[in-house]
């Protein structure tokens, strides 16, 4: 709800700007992100990041519709290839920007301590993401059929309908595990979590494509060409994705 | 089942399991709702018909995140589950019918509330004058009497509940067979592409609901002609 | 207070309006409650079937005690019979699914049985019809119907004939006069029209502003000078007499009353047959001789008992049938200056002229 507030706050903030601005669609997941990355962007070059938030599929869907987006951030690398196969996105700008990381997280401080809790048996509920939608939710299968559990775990797998709703299954205390971004827990100091090894899984990539509309912007160029640089990857990291390889 | 694959009609069985006994509950717990609101004249009648009515204003989510929370283990859901050891009434067909029963709730109160209302009180004092005691005088009365007002509800619970989906996905956890129901189902179809079986079950809902409110208007058209 | 009869008395405070009514009433015949709209009348009936509570009551009917202090019978409880203004018949039951329900729950003794309440009432064609499509006086027999079967030891009529056309109402008369003969059972009977009142009703209870201000007889009340009945425009007396004599010749019966006969058109009478006369004060003449050579065929000897002016320029006398003016009352009136002229007074004895007596009418019906 904050950062929702904090997004109109900014977006209000941000239109009456002389200098350049930009308008960029983020996937949800990124929000905070974002957000921090949008004020270092304005700080630095002057020009206004107008930000849009969304799930990636919904935003990818607007685009398609004609939305005025320039600059598309995704929680996947699916839909900026589909936009640059559609002519929607100029192919050479395609580049991952942050490469998400799985963790298990529960709301007992000792319940999700290590891959040991995932043998530790037991009846209660594992919240996953909806594989067919969701990558982190693709990346828990993965994960747990390559600790070998998949079998033994699939009957007390529940799924969220997006990565947040899964976080809050085992927030509420409804799932006793969950496999959630780390990016929505770094923050947190309760409950307990495991990082899942980057090795279990394919490696989670959000892209970022410049789409058609912002070609001949230099604002979304220049919000690129930032989001590659030291101080965007280091607020990425702080919020618990890897950065993405720049080019 | 008439050579149609799992994903197709389980969630089809599951659904209709699901609608009727969600019904079946309603009735009996709507009635005597109904029937206190209808004849109650006090100013809580009012404050028990806004909560009841709420569902009808209230986002799905905001229903199902509450209902996450009062069914899981801060909630007495978690209480009744851990009577035999899960943590949750959550992503359990138990869990469904109960977020159903109370999402649906308005849907079956208001038209026979509005029923026993339309009837006032002389069928009652008729039945009472004649001996009836008021437990035989409501069920030989005002219930028959009211019989429309049933019927409307219970079409309209179980219609309501086959499209419920926004407090499903948020309390269900699509488990196939357990609360993977029909609109998660076809969700999903629809995520992944497979438009085929998403259409198929689309095309049977928008069917379905056609019927439904077809032969609401008949039941409409029928009662009231019996009745003016 | 005997154990045969009706005792009420009842307070209550309902907003702006206030009951305070008692009254008792014999536990026989038709005790018709009377008054104009808003007196209270249909509240009486409604704390008597229980169906209103009233704050203070006491509702006893021949020893049995339905309200007092802080008891208070269940009306499913109280063995009545309720008959509403408008049918009140269930609409999801047959004329014969509606005749049985009271019927079902009833105990004690049957009153009449099914076919006797039916061929009374002429329902047998209407039992298989639904009440919604049944006309407004069949619905109102059926609703008596229904009330009968219930085995009441008592019978609430709550302007039965009110909400009815005037056919209707004539068509459910004859059936109300037939119950009042054939069946013993004490009637409290609410209306605001003296028509009826004079056709039905065995005594009356005259209500006004939620009191009672007059109960007794009927013959008694309305030739009670300290009672709004006399004074009206209509004041009439119902006598009930018994026939001694029937002359088919002329259409003549002879029918005796306390201290006097009266000679009235009639179609049809049986010697010993008990039937009503109504004889309105209009139509009443007074003279100090007796008259010879009149066409007027009923002129009885009789002594003014009391007076009362009506209006600035008519009198209306309370006279006693007999010299001794110990017979049953009839009203007299006459213009004040006929008095006057006449030198006429209480305690006189005159000869009333009567030009109209007229039996009550009574159709047959054949049961």
């Amino acid at each position: 709800m904050r950062s929702l507030a904090l997004a109109v706050i900014l977006t209000l903030a941000a239109l009456p700007a002389r200098a350049g601005s930009t308008h960029v669609a983020v996937a949800a997941n990124f929000t905070q992100a974002a957000q921090e990355i949008a004020r270092a962007f304005k700080a630095a070059s002057g020009h206004d990041a107008v930000l849009s938030f969304g799930a990636s599929g919904a935003l990818y869907a607007q685009i398609t519709q004609g939305a005025p987006y320039e600059v598309l951030l995704s929680a996947d690398e699916e839909r900026p290839r589909q936009a640059v196969a559609a002519g929607l996105a100029l192919g050479e700008t395609r580049f991952t920007y942050a490469i998400g990381r799985l963790a298990l997280w529960s709301r007992d401080g000792r319940a999700a301590q290590g891959e040991a809790a995932l043998r530790a048996g037991g009846s209660g509920k594992i919240a996953i993401a909806n594989p067919a939608s969701a990558p982190y939710g693709g990346a828990a299968i993965e994960t747990l059929k390559a600790l070998k559990l998949y079998d033994e775990l699939s009957p007390r797998l529940v799924q969220g309908a997006s990565i947040a709703q899964t976080f809050q299954f085992a927030e509420t205390g409804n799932a006793e595990l969950a496999f959630v971004a780390l990016a929505q827990v770094i923050g947190r100091s309760d409950g307990s979590r495991w990082l899942v090894p980057a090795s279990l899984h394919r490696p989670i990539l959000q892209d970022a494509a410049l789409l058609k509309t912002g070609a001949g912007k230099e604002a979304a160029r220049a919000f690129l060409a930032f989001l590659k640089g030291p101080q965007a990857r280091a607020i990425i990291e702080r919020h618990g994705y890897e950065a993405g390889a720049g080019n | 089942m008439f050579g149609l694959s799992p994903d197709i009609w389980r969630p089809i069985i599951l659904t209709l399991e699901l609608a009727s006994l969600t019904t079946a509950i309603l009735l009996v717990v709507a009635t005597p709702i109904a029937w206190w609101l209808a004849r109650s004249h006090s100013w809580w009648a009012e404050i028990v018909a806004s909560v009841v009515a709420l569902p009808l204003v209230l986002p799905p989510t905001v229903l199902g995140f509450y209902l996450l929370v009062m069914l899981g283990p801060d909630g007495p859901g978690g209480a009744i589950a851990s009577l035999w050891g899960a943590r949750t009434l959550a992503f359990s067909f138990t869990g469904l019918v109960i977020g159903s029963v109370i999402y649906s709730l308005p849907f079956v109160v208001q038209p026979i509330r509005n029923a026993f209302a339309a009837m006032g009180d002389r069928p009652m004092e008729a039945a009472a004058t004649l001996r009836a005691s008021p437990w035989r005088a409501f069920w030989t009365v005002a219930v028959p009497l009211a019989r429309p007002g049933f019927l409307t509800g219970a079409i309209l619970g179980f219609a309501h509940t086959v499209g419920e989906f926004g407090v499903v996905l948020m309390i269900g956890g699509n488990i196939p067979g357990v609360t993977k129901v029909l609109s998660v189902a076809i969700f999903d179809f629809v995520e992944t592409s497979r438009w085929p079986e998403a259409h198929a079950l689309a095309a049977g809902m928008v069917v379905f609901s056609f019927v439904v409110i077809l032969s609401m208007s008949f039941v409409e058209k029928r009662m009231g002609r019996l009745s003016s | 207070m005997s154990d045969a009869s009706i005792t009420v008395r009842l307070r209550d405070q309902r907003g702006a309006f206030t009951l305070d009514a008692s009254f008792e009433a014999p536990g026989r015949g038709v005790t018709a409650i009377f008054g104009p709209s808003g007196s209270g009348k249909t509240t009486v009936l409604r704390c008597i079937a229980g169906l209103h509570r009233a704050a203070h009551g006491h509702v006893a009917i021949k020893g049995d005690v339905w309200q007092d202090g802080a008891s208070f019978r269940p009306v499913h409880q109280r063995p009545i019979g309720y008959v509403f203004q408008e049918a009140s018949l269930f609409s999801h039951l047959s004329v014969r699914g509606n005749l049985l329900f009271g019927a079902r729950a009833a105990s004690g003794e049957p009153l009449l049985g099914f076919d006797e309440a039916v061929a009374l009432l002429g329902l047998a064609p209407l039992l298989d019809r639904a009440p919604l499509t049944l006309s407004g006086g069949e619905r109102q027999r059926v609703a008596i119907g229904r009330a009968l079967l219930s085995r009441p030891r008592l019978l609430l009529m709550d302007e039965p004939l009110s909400a009815l056309d005037r056919a209707a109402r004539e068509e459910i008369l004859p059936f109300l006069e037939q119950l009042h003969e054939r069946l013993s059972l004490p009637v409290l009977y609410v209306t605001h029209d003296m028509a009826e009142v004079e056709r039905l009703a065995d005594q009356i209870i005259l209500m006004e502003k939620g009191r009672v201000i007059g109960a007794g007889p009927l013959a008694q009340m309305q030739s009670d000078p300290a009672l709004p009945l006399m004074g009206a425009r209509e004041a009439a007396v119902s006598l009930e007499g018994e026939v001694i004599a029937f002359d088919p010749a002329y259409g003549l019966a002879s029918l005796t009353v306390a201290g006097g006969v009266f000679l009235v058109p009639a179609l049809k009478a049986e010697v010993g047959e008990r039937r009503r006369l109504r004889i309105w004060a209009g139509d009443v003449s007074l003279a100090l001789a007796a008259p010879s050579g009149s066409t007027i065929v009923n002129i009885l000897p009789a002594r003014i008992l009391d007076a009362r002016q009506s209006g600035d320029h008519q009198m209306t006398a309370v006279l006693g049938l007999g010299e001794d003016g110990a017979g049953a009352h009839l009203l007299a009136r006459v213009t004040r200056r006929s008095w006057e002229q006449l030198a006429l007074a209480p305690g006189l004895v005159v000869h009333a002229q009567v030009k109209g007596a007229a039996l009550t009418p009574r159709h047959t019906i054949q049961s």
